[in-house]
């Protein structure tokens, strides 16, 4: 397609979107005035009947917990698909160990990069668990809890030392994370089904609001997927750096 | 709106742009992840935090690592690639 060409069509397709961009735009309820019915409802009740202080916590684990499930499954399947994927395929070998494979070959990080990266590991993991047993109270929760937490190991690797990374997360202990995270929230919600009488229906006591071990399974969903979702992204990221620092082609 | 959130609203709309203008990928990894950072100071003022939370890891150390381990990847095909034809 010509320059001439590209620019008309996108001159066309410009225009066009930008009315329609405009009309919609010019429908919204004015900035602040949510108009929503669902929303209110959840600030008025929230609190006393599921006894959690952060609702966005109580609609994910407990009032709209059931979707969580399906959330939870399709960042399980997706990691499965990069696993399948990413797989040492016939005609690839891992390379030769070498002496300097410890020190990854990505560049030489330095001391300070390295310094500064193991410091911050132990506080990544400290906000990680603190964000996840909050869930119900404070912003957070499971799946943010999760990803910080996974950011520890990761942290290893910047400090350019990718096989410790596999030392302090090997690779069978987070695909056991990763699955027995997604499966401890559906079994949540089958005790809910056999204690309760209704899938992920609340079984467990409420507690005192504010309290750490407050709002019923709350709690344990958000431990569930939390468990989860940092065993998920450690495994994505680990096979990533497997295919970038360890696999190599035929040619090798 | 308050003066807060009308820069993190420029913040984006400037980093998103700066996204798009990087030519380089390699570069374009690292304004991508200063992109992501504006976005949850976005969410942030917006009062989002659960998001904003999220995002931090995930837009500011998560995706830029991948993005970058599989143009490490990319790299070594080409060069493998180049090596073969100079054997044949």
């Amino acid at each position: 397609m010509s320059r001439t060409a590209r620019l008309l069509l996108f001159g066309v397709g410009g225009i066009g979107f930008g009315v329609v961009l405009v009309y919609g735009l010019s429908g919204l309820p004015a900035f602040g005035h949510y108009e929503g019915v669902y929303g209110n409802v959840i600030d008025g009740v929230g609190v006393t009947l599921r006894h959690g202080t952060d609702l966005v916590t109580a609609l994910n684990f407990d009032i709209r917990g059931f979707d969580t499930l399906g959330e939870e499954f399709i960042l399980f399947a997706s990691v499965l698909g990069v696993v399948l994927i990413l797989r040492q395929m016939r005609g690839e070998r891992e390379r030769p160990a070498r002496q300097e494979a410890d020190e990854h070959t990505l560049a030489g990080a330095s001391e300070a990069l390295r310094a500064l990266s193991l410091a911050m590991i132990p506080a990544i993991l400290a906000i990680g668990v603190y964000i996840v047993v909050h869930g119900q109270l404070t912003p957070g929760g499971g799946f943010q809890g999760g990803v910080i937490l996974a950011a520890g190991p990761l942290a290893v690797f910047l400090a350019g030392r990718y096989l410790r990374m596999k030392i302090v997360a090997p690779q069978t202990l987070i695909e056991i994370g990763d699955a027995a995270g997604a499966m401890g929230y559906a079994l949540i919600g089958v005790a809910g089904l056999a204690l309760a009488g209704a899938f992920l229906k609340d079984f467990l006591p409420l507690g005192a609001v504010g309290h750490l071990l407050s709002g019923g399974q709350m709690d344990l969903a958000s431990a569930a997927v939390g468990l989860e979702v940092s065993g998920a992204f450690l495994v994505a990221f680990s096979e990533f750096l497997d295919q970038a620092l360890v696999v190599s082609g035929e040619q090798g | 709106m308050t003066l807060l959130q009308i820069a993190a609203l420029a913040s984006v709309a400037i980093a998103g742009g700066a996204v798009v203008a990087a030519s380089d990928p390699l570069r374009q990894t690292l304004v991508l992840s200063v992109y992501g950072m504006a976005l949850v100071m976005l969410f942030f003022v917006f009062q989002a935090p659960d998001v904003a939370l999220s995002e931090i890891v995930v837009s500011t150390v998560g995706l830029p690592v991948m993005i970058l381990l599989a143009l490490r990847k990319v790299q070594e095909h080409e060069r493998e690639r180049e090596n073969g034809e100079d054997e044949s």
